[in-house]
Formats: structure tokens, C-alpha cells, sequence
């Protein structure tokens, strides 16, 4: 299992082919408590840079990308009930997506922990 | 726009020091939250008291050459549809400055001071109306922009209580009376009003008393600092118009259902018809109605509809008929709110149209303003 970040702040968990995918919580403390999460369907087949959900808090709408190409596999049911556990657990049980990525030579481009603590700074 | 050519108010420090989230804002460096975040701050206004920085917005003193205030009222009546030479002395009102075409050119509230009108009006339309103001009125009014005054807006069910520690005398006033007092030394113009729906104070204080002011409230029980964020939320939830979204030059009083701010002495027949501009579209749209109204809208489900959403008759898209101006997720709805405007055939409340969100449709049921009752102290 391989922990991976982007610039754009999301996390991916990658375990074989499967990737569960989240914001960091620097995101969640960014757009504050979220009161609704929209993802794309399962089956849904994106492009890396493409939307794969939409968080809202009471201000804004937020993208959520894909860091690579793949396919949505699963969306965090709980999210809809209780949109606040991304904000309170962003890296936990406020996952967004499972993700099949179609991929894998692409996830050499996004950050470690490392990378990301440093690119936040 | 970079963070170093902001200008700051007088409550800059406070705001750095007490974790407000600085974003440019007409011109300002200003909080758009604190570390509580918009939700918590939205409910604690509510529920208790809030304090707002709002020195942002301009500060205008009318002060007639003839030293008849009588003069500087009926002089601003040549620019807004509000009846302003019945405004008693120590009251407050609501109205807009409107172009030839009916359009809005900013919103404002009109206060009768002893020496003078004071007209507190939007951050981003105060140079303009400024000019206007000189332009216009310069045969009976000295104009001065205030800008050694600072703005607090002390809103919530406690705020009498939190204020009264200093200035008793506020107990007295109910909802648009204004009066001058003292405030921990200070010199200030307390209006009660506010934009949040909640009975409340908006005080007008010189800067240099302004940052002590702020303090020695926020050392009251239960006041915190409440950003820009929560105040759109709260002003959005009491129905009020955001200027800029809700309302602008495109749009007229009464599309934009704004008809109660236009007394009967300024209305055909009555006493000072007219005299304002774009008084004949205004007043014959009272008359004969308008094809298009502002509305509250109450979309289904959880995902907040928001600004520039395309309204619709059909869930199809076929037919169009507006669109979204202002929209959030209410916290003291507890789901998402909006106002927009819509053909005035589909603008009866419990009717229902489809806002375009995502590509999907959303059905929104025209709703009654506000949508939170307002607890003003009448």
C-alpha cells in the first residue's frame, strides 16, 4: 500500500490497482466545513485533471480531480448523511472515491508525504 | 490583486491576531472567517452575538449649506424613491440610488442625524457615489466621506445586553432609531439595524477609538468576531440583497421586489411623485407590474444552487425563465437557500421551478423572504 499526494491537495491510498482517494486535511482546513458532496458515478471512466466529485461548504463549490486516468469504482455512501467527516477526518473515514487506475506508470508524477509537507511548506 | 495594495480598516490588527482569514474584498484586506469557520460563526450570531468589522462600507455626512436638515432630505429625494424629508430626526431608512433606466447604482441606509444626513453605502460603489453625490447635490449639501470612521455591526439576541454595558440608553431604541452616545469615551452614532435578520447595533466610531471599541465589547459574554463569510450566510437566510448579485444597474426596485423601500408621498398621486431618476419606468412598473420578480428559492436535496445558476419552467430545459443570484447552504435552514429572479408568472411562492446544477435539474420551490423569521426589536 502506497500513500501518494497531488497539488491539488488530494491524497490516494493505492493498494494493486485500486485507489482510495480523499483531500488532505491542509484542503479541508482550506475550504472549511463542507455541508455537501457530490461524487461522479461508479463506472464513471475519467482522465487525469478530469472531476471525479464536487464538495461544497456554505461559500463555494470545490472540484475534486483525478490524479490519474481510471474509473470510479465506489463512492463513501456515509458522505451524503454526514458531509462534515471530510472535514473532520479528511484523511480517514472521509475518503471520497474508490478508483480503479488504469494507469500505474502515471503515479510516479504525484508527491509522497515528504514532497507534499514540503510543497505546503 | 496582491495583499499589499489592500487597504486595511482600523481593526486590522484585531482581525490578524484573533485568526481571521484576510481576503481582498472592494479594495480591503478583510476576514472572511475566524478559527471557528462560517458555519459555527453563522449560528453563533443566531444564537447569541456576533461582532463585524464593516468599515469597509462609506461613511457619507449630508450636511445642508442652509443648516436646515429639511433641505439636505428633500435635496437627496432628487436621487432615491424613498420618502427622506419625512424621515424624523434620530431615525434610520432603507432605499437605492437609481439611474434613468430604473437600474439600482447602489443600495443604502439613510440616517437623520441633528446636523446632517448620514448615508452609509456599499465599499465597492463608494467613490461613485461619492461623485454622484458632489455632482448632484453640491447647491445644498456639503459632501464628506467620512473616512476617519470606522463601522462595527453588533448583531444578535444578546447584542442590547452586550452594548447596554456601555451605553444604557441603547435599551430605548428599537429597530432604525439612531443615536449618538457614548461608548467607553468614545463618541459614536448607534444605529439599531443590521444586515442579519437579528435585532442588533451598527456603530459608527472614530478610527482612533475604533480598535478599543471593538475590544472592550468582544470582552462581553458570549461576543465573538463573525467574518464576511457568515455575514453573505445570515444576510442571505434574512433575504437581503447582496449588491452586485441581487441587485444592480440592470435590475429595478420593484423587480427586485424592493417596492416597500418607496413610501406613497414619492408614488404617483402622491405628495413628491417622482423627481428621482428613472421615476417614470419605477413608478409605471408599480403601476402596471414587471414580467420578471425577485424570489426566494428553497432547492431540493442537500447541494447548494448558486450564483448565475439558469432557472427553468421544465425540468427539460426548454423553457427558461431566470436565474440564481445569490445562493448558499442555510446552517439555520439546514439546506440550501437562494434568491434569483424568475418570469413573474412562475414567481408565486410554493410554486416550483428547476435550477441547472451540474447539468442535472433541481427542482426549487419559490419560497417566502425571509427564510429565517427576522427578531427585530420593534
Amino acid at each position: 500500500m502506497t500513500l501518494y499526494f497531488t497539488k491539488e491537495h488530494e491524497w490516494l491510498r493505492v493498494d494493486g490497482e485500486t485507489a482510495t482517494v480523499g483531500i488532505t486535511r491542509h484542503a479541508a482546513d482550506e475550504l472549511g466545513e463542507l455541508v455537501f458532496i457530490e461524487a461522479r458515478p461508479s463506472g464513471t471512466e475519467v482522465k487525469a485533471g478530469e472531476s471525479i466529485a464536487v464538495v461544497e461548504s456554505v461559500k463555494a463549490a470545490s472540484d475534486i480531480y483525478a490524479p490519474v486516468d481510471g474509473e470510479v469504482l465506489e463512492n463513501n455512501a456515509a458522505l451524503a448523511d454526514d458531509p462534515a467527516r471530510v472535514s473532520s477526518d479528511p484523511e480517514g473515514e472521509g475518503w471520497i472515491v474508490k478508483f480503479r487506475v488504469a494507469n500505474p506508470d502515471q503515479l510516479s508524477g504525484l508527491m509522497d508525504a515528504a514532497a507534499y509537507a514540503a510543497f505546503v511548506g | 490583486m496582491g495583499t499589499d495594495t489592500l487597504l486595511h480598516t482600523p481593526l486590522y490588527s484585531l482581525h490578524e491576531e484573533s485568526g481571521g482569514k484576510m481576503v481582498p474584498f472592494a479594495g480591503y484586506a478583510m476576514p472572511l472567517q475566524y478559527a471557528d469557520g462560517i458555519m459555527a460563526e453563522h449560528r453563533h450570531v443566531r444564537e447569541h452575538v456576533g461582532l463585524f468589522d464593516v468599515s469597509h462600507m462609506g461613511q457619507v455626512l449630508l450636511r445642508p449649506r442652509s443648516g436646515d436638515v429639511d433641505d439636505a432630505a428633500l435635496a437627496l429625494e432628487k436621487l432615491v424613491p424613498a420618502d427622506i424629508a419625512a424621515l424624523k430626526h434620530g431615525r434610520q431608512r432603507y432605499t437605492q440610488f437609481t439611474n434613468a433606466k430604473g437600474g439600482i447604482l447602489d443600495d443604502l441606509m439613510v440616517a437623520r442625524l441633528e446636523d446632517g444626513l448620514l448615508l452609509v453605502v456599499n465599499a465597492a460603489c463608494k467613490e461613485a457615489d461619492l461623485e454622484l453625490l458632489q455632482s448632484e447635490l453640491v447647491a445644498e449639501c456639503v459632501v464628506e466621506l467620512q473616512e476617519d470612521r470606522a463601522l462595527l455591526a453588533l448583531q444578535g439576541p444578546e447584542a442590547e445586553q452586550a452594548l447596554a454595558v456601555f451605553a444604557d440608553d441603547v435599551r430605548k431604541m428599537v429597530f432604525m432609531d439612531v443615536r449618538t452616545l457614548d461608548v467607553d469615551g468614545a463618541r459614536c452614532v448607534i444605529s439599531r439595524s443590521g444586515y442579519t435578520g437579528e435585532d442588533g447595533f451598527e456603530i459608527s466610531v472614530s478610527a482612533k477609538d475604533a480598535d478599543r471599541v471593538a475590544r472592550k465589547l468582544l470582552e462581553q459574554p458570549n461576543v465573538k468576531l463573525i467574518g464576511l463569510g457568515a455575514r453573505d450566510s445570515l444576510r442571505l437566510e434574512a433575504g437581503m440583497c447582496l449588491y452586485g448579485s441581487d441587485i444592480d444597474t440592470t435590475t429595478t426596485p420593484v423587480e427586485a421586489a424592493l417596492e416597500w423601500s418607496i413610501q406613497k408621498s414619492r408614488r404617483n398621486g402622491g405628495a413628491r411623485a417622482g423627481g428621482f431618476p428613472g421615476a417614470d419606468i419605477i413608478l409605471g412598473q408599480l403601476e402596471n407590474g414587471v414580467s420578471r420578480r425577485r424570489v426566494g428559492l428553497r432547492p431540493e436535496g442537500r447541494a447548494p444552487v448558486r450564483h448565475d445558476a439558469p432557472l427553468y419552467a421544465d425540468a427539460e430545459f426548454a423553457t427558461h425563465i431566470g436565474k440564481v443570484t445569490s445562493g448558499a447552504f442555510g446552517p439555520t435552514v439546514g439546506g440550501p437557500v437562494a434568491m434569483g429572479y424568475v418570469a413573474t408568472n412562475d414567481s408565486q411562492t410554493g410554486h416550483t421551478v428547476f435550477a441547472e446544477l451540474r447539468g442535472r435539474s433541481v427542482p426549487s420551490v419559490i419560497s417566502a423572504l425571509p427564510f429565517v423569521p427576522a427578531h427585530f426589536k420593534r
